[in-house]
C-alpha cells in the first residue's frame, strides 16, 4: 500500500489515565483536623498530577515492574494502517479502549504515546447535536452545530434546505430547540451530521440513541456513505450493524489489538472469546426455572459428522443434543422445545417442538434420557445465535427451562444461485423458493 | 452525497504534545466560521426569553453608576477634581463592567464548555477568547450612557479621543489575557470559580473606579500603575472627558497587559492539550 493510498496511520499509540486512589478514613478528631489541614497540598499534588505520566511506560506493568495502583492504560501500543476507502469497526468489551482510541484519533485527547497520521479532511461524530443550545432556534442551531462539526458556513447554508428536509421539522425550524421532543432535537442534529462531507469518519456508538426507525434511518445512511468511498472507523456493540458496514475489523481488549483482519474472522472470534469467558454455559452454573420434577443436566451441539460445533454454514445440518434427568416418574412427556434467538435483536426466530414430527414419552421414570434435535438444512442467515431448552408436561412453567445455554453462529455459504453475500438485514431465515413464468 | 471534489493533501499528525507551543494562526483562520458562531451564540443566547432584551446592557451599569454616585459621590464625597461625580464614576465603570464580564465569563468558559470539550475537537484557545468578543456588544451598547451624560454636561471632545481604539484593545487584551490564565487553571482546579468574586472585587478596588489616581501617594504611582487596568480607567477619562492623557500609567499598562497576554496564551497553549483528561 503506498503512503498516498493511506489515509490513517496509527503507530504505537498509547494512552494512560489517573483514576481516583482511595480516600483515607479517619479515626479521631485530631487526625481528622491534621488532615483536613494538609488536605489543600494533598489535593494540589492529587489535581497537578493528573496528567504527569513521566515515570510511566507502556510496557511497564509486569510483575517486576508494577504500574502505580491509580494508573490505568486505555491503550497500549495500538498499531494498524486504513486504505482509502476502507471501513474498519472496531470491537471489543466495555473499557478495552475504543473510545479512547476514537477520542485519540478525533484530536480531542492526546496519546500519552506513539503517533498518528491522517490524511485528508477528518469528521468525528461522537456525539449527535455537539453545540446545540436549547434557547437558540432550529435555524441557528443547524449552523452552529454544522460548523462545529467542521463544515465552514458556506457550506451549511448551500445544504441548509437538504439538511431540514431530511430531518423533517420544517415547521419548527425557527423555534427555540428546547421546546423540541427529544426525538425532534436528534433527527435535526443527525440530519446535519448526515450531510458532512469528510474524507475520513469517525464514528463512535452514537447510532445507539433513538427509536428503531432512527437507528435505521442512521445505518442507512453510514452504509450509503461507505459506499461513497469514505474511509470510515465505526465503533458499535451491535455486532450485526458492524459487520454489515465494515470489510476489516479490529477487537480491542484491555487497550490492545488482539485481532486485526476480515470482519467476519475478527467478529467470530470476538464472540467466541465472550462465550469462553461467559462462565454461565457451563451446566453447574445454569439458570434454572420450572418446577425441578425434571432437570437439563447437559447439552452439546454437533454437525453432522457428530463432532461439536458452533459455527455452521447456512445449508447445514445442526445437531442439539441434551440430557435430561427425571426425579419422578410421568405416564407421559409431551412438551418439550428448543428455541433459538438472534444475539443481535433479541429476537426469537425458531421455536423447535418435539411436537413437530409426534415425538413424545411415555411411562417415564426416573433416570437420565438422551435426546437429539435435528435441524436439517439450517437456513438461517449468517449471525449469532443462542439456544434455550424447555422440557414439561404442557402445565404453566414446565419442569426445566434453560435460557441461552448454547450458542452459534450461521456463516456464508452459497444456497442460492445468489452471488450477493446474505446479510442478516435483510432477513433472518432463507426459505427456498420455485420460480417460474406463467 | 455528491463527491466531486478531490481528496485533500492535508496531513494531520496526532502526537504526545511536547514542551511550549506557539499558536496556530493558520488553524484558527480555518475555523473562524465557527469562531464567527460561537460569539454570536454567547450574544444571542445571553438576553434570550427577557422582557428588557438588551436594555440590560444598559440598565446594569446605569444602576451601578447611580448607586456609586450616591455612595461616593454625594455621601463619601470624594474628590474628583472638578468633574461631576456621575460623569466621573460611568466612564470608569462602563469599560470596568466589561472586563469584569469578561474575564468571569472567559474563566469559566472551559469548565462551562467540558461537554462540548469532550467530544468534538477545534482550537481550545475559542473556548475563553469567545466572551471576549462576545462582551464588546454590551459594551457598544452601553457606551450610550457615557454619550448621554457627554451631551449633558456638554463635554468638548478633544484630540485624545484618537486614543481611544488603543485603550479599547488594551481593555480587551487584560481581559483576554486574565480569561486565557484563568480558564486553564479553572478546568484543572475548580477554586478558581469560588476565588473569582473576590479576585473581582479586589480588582474593581485596585483601579481608580470610585476614586481617582491622583489620591495615590507619589510613592506608590510607580507599583500603581503595573495594575494595566488604572491605565484603561485613566485612558478612558483623558479620551472622553479632556483630561491630559496619563502616560505615566498608559505605557506601563500596555507592557504589563501584553506581557499578561503572551504568558496566558502560552500557558494555555501547554495545557491545552490536557484538558480532556483532567476536566
Amino acid at each position: 500500500m503506498s503512503f498516498k493510498d493511506t489515509a490513517l496511520k496509527v503507530e504505537n499509540i498509547s494512552k494512560c489515565y489517573r483514576i481516583g486512589s482511595k480516600e483515607e478514613v479517619y479515626e479521631n478528631l485530631a487526625s481528622a483536623t491534621f488532615e483536613f489541614i494538609k488536605s489543600p497540598l494533598k489535593n494540589y499534588r492529587k489535581y497537578r498530577s493528573l496528567y504527569k505520566f513521566d515515570d510511566i511506560k507502556p510496557d511497564s506493568g509486569s510483575a517486576s515492574d508494577p504500574d502505580p495502583s491509580d494508573v490505568i492504560w486505555a491503550l497500549r501500543d495500538v498499531s494498524f494502517e486504513l486504505g482509502r476507502g476502507e471501513v474498519l469497526g472496531v470491537i471489543g468489551s466495555n473499557g478495552a479502549g475504543k473510545s479512547t482510541l476514537l477520542k485519540i484519533l478525533s484530536r480531542i485527547a492526546d496519546p500519552t504515546g506513539g503517533r498518528a497520521q491522517i490524511r485528508g479532511r477528518i469528521s468525528s461524530l461522537l456525539e449527535v447535536g455537539t453545540g446545540f443550545h436549547p434557547e437558540l432556534t432550529g435555524r441557528d442551531n443547524v449552523y452552529l452545530n454544522g460548523t462545529v462539526l467542521g463544515m465552514t458556513k458556506k457550506e451549511v447554508g448551500e445544504k441548509f434546505d437538504e439538511i431540514v428536509a431530511f430531518s423533517g421539522v420544517e415547521k419548527f425550524i425557527d423555534t427555540p430547540v428546547k421546546r423540541y421532543s427529544s426525538g425532534m432535537k436528534v433527527r435535526l442534529a443527525f440530519a446535519v451530521a448526515a450531510h458532512l462531507e469528510p474524507e475520513i469518519l469517525i464514528v463512535d456508538e452514537v447510532l445507539a440513541v433513538g427509536d428503531i426507525a432512527f437507528q435505521k434511518k442512521c445505518l442507512g445512511k453510514m452504509s450509503e456513505i461507505s459506499r461513497a468511498g469514505i474511509t470510515i472507523l465505526f465503533v458499535s456493540h451491535n455486532i450485526g450493524a458492524i459487520e454489515n458496514l465494515c470489510t476489516r475489523g479490529i477487537w480491542l481488549d484491555d487497550g490492545r489489538v488482539v485481532m486485526d483482519g476480515d470482519i467476519e474472522a475478527v467478529t467470530s472470534s470476538y464472540l467466541k472469546s465472550t462465550n469462553v469467558d461467559d462462565s454461565e454455559t457451563a451446566p453447574e452454573s445454569w439458570k434454572h426455572t420450572g418446577s425441578g420434577e425434571a432437570l437439563i443436566t447437559n447439552a452439546n451441539l454437533l454437525d453432522t459428522g457428530d463432532k461439536e460445533c458452533s459455527t455452521f454454514k447456512m445449508g447445514e445440518t445442526i445437531l442439539i443434543e441434551f440430557c435430561v434427568e427425571f426425579n419422578k416418574s410421568f405416564p407421559a412427556v409431551d412438551d418439550m422445545a428448543v428455541e433459538v434467538m438472534q444475539v443481535n435483536t433479541g429476537l426469537k426466530v425458531l421455536h423447535l417442538l418435539c411436537q413437530d414430527c409426534g415425538f413424545y414419552l411415555e411411562n417415564v421414570t426416573i433416570g437420565k434420557r438422551r435426546f437429539q434435535v435435528e435441524i436439517p438444512k439450517c437456513l438461517l442467515y449468517p449471525g449469532h445465535y443462542q439456544i434455550s431448552i424447555y422440557v414439561g408436561d404442557g402445565s404453566f412453567s414446565g419442569f426445566d427451562y434453560v435460557k441461552n445455554v448454547l450458542k452459534f453462529t450461521m456463516v456464508q455459504s452459497r444456497v442460492s444461485k445468489r452471488t450477493n453475500p446474505f446479510l442478516a438485514t435483510h432477513a433472518i431465515y432463507h426459505n427456498q423458493s420455485i420460480w417460474k413464468e406463467l | 452525497m455528491n463527491r466531486s471534489r478531490s481528496i485533500s493533501d492535508s496531513v494531520t499528525v496526532v502526537e504526545p504534545a511536547s514542551g511550549w507551543q506557539i499558536i496556530n494562526f493558520k488553524e484558527l483562520k480555518q475555523y473562524s466560521d465557527l469562531f464567527y458562531f460561537m460569539v454570536w451564540r454567547d450574544i444571542k443566547v445571553l438576553y434570550a426569553q427577557t422582557v428588557l432584551g438588551f436594555s440590560w446592557a444598559i440598565l446594569q451599569p446605569l444602576i451601578q453608576i447611580i448607586l456609586f454616585t450616591i455612595i461616593f459621590g454625594k455621601v463619601a464625597r470624594i474628590s474628583t477634581e472638578g468633574i461631576p461625580y456621575i460623569l466621573f464614576s460611568s466612564v470608569a465603570i462602563i469599560p470596568w463592567t466589561y472586563m469584569s464580564q469578561a474575564m468571569a465569563q472567559s474563566s469559566q468558559s472551559l469548565v462551562g464548555g467540558q461537554n462540548m470539550l469532550g467530544k468534538i475537537y477545534f482550537p481550545r484557545l475559542i473556548f475563553p477568547i469567545t466572551p471576549i468578543l462576545a462582551k464588546l456588544v454590551d459594551f457598544g451598547i452601553s457606551l450610550v450612557i457615557i454619550l448621554g451624560l457627554i451631551i449633558y454636561y456638554s463635554v468638548q471632545p478633544t484630540w485624545n479621543l484618537l486614543f481611544f481604539p488603543v485603550l479599547i484593545l488594551l481593555m480587551m487584551s487584560i481581559a483576554a489575557g486574565a480569561g486565557l490564565w484563568l480558564s486553564a487553571l479553572a478546568i484543572r482546579f475548580r477554586d478558581v470559580r469560588h476565588a473569582m468574586n473576590f479576585i473581582l472585587r479586589m480588582l474593581m478596588y485596585s483601579a481608580p473606579i470610585v476614586y481617582s489616581a491622583s489620591s495615590i501617594p507619589e510613592a506608590y504611582r510607580f507599583i500603581y500603575s503595573l495594575n494595566p487596568i488604572v491605565a484603561v480607567i485613566e485612558g478612558f477619562r483623558a479620551c472622553l472627558l479632556g483630561t491630559p492623557m496619563p502616560w505615566q500609567y498608559v505605557w506601563p499598562g500596555l507592557t504589563t497587559a501584553a506581557i499578561l497576554l503572551i504568558s496566558g496564551a502560552l500557558y494555555f497553549k501547554r495545557m491545552e492539550r490536557i484538558f480532556v483528561d483532567v476536566i
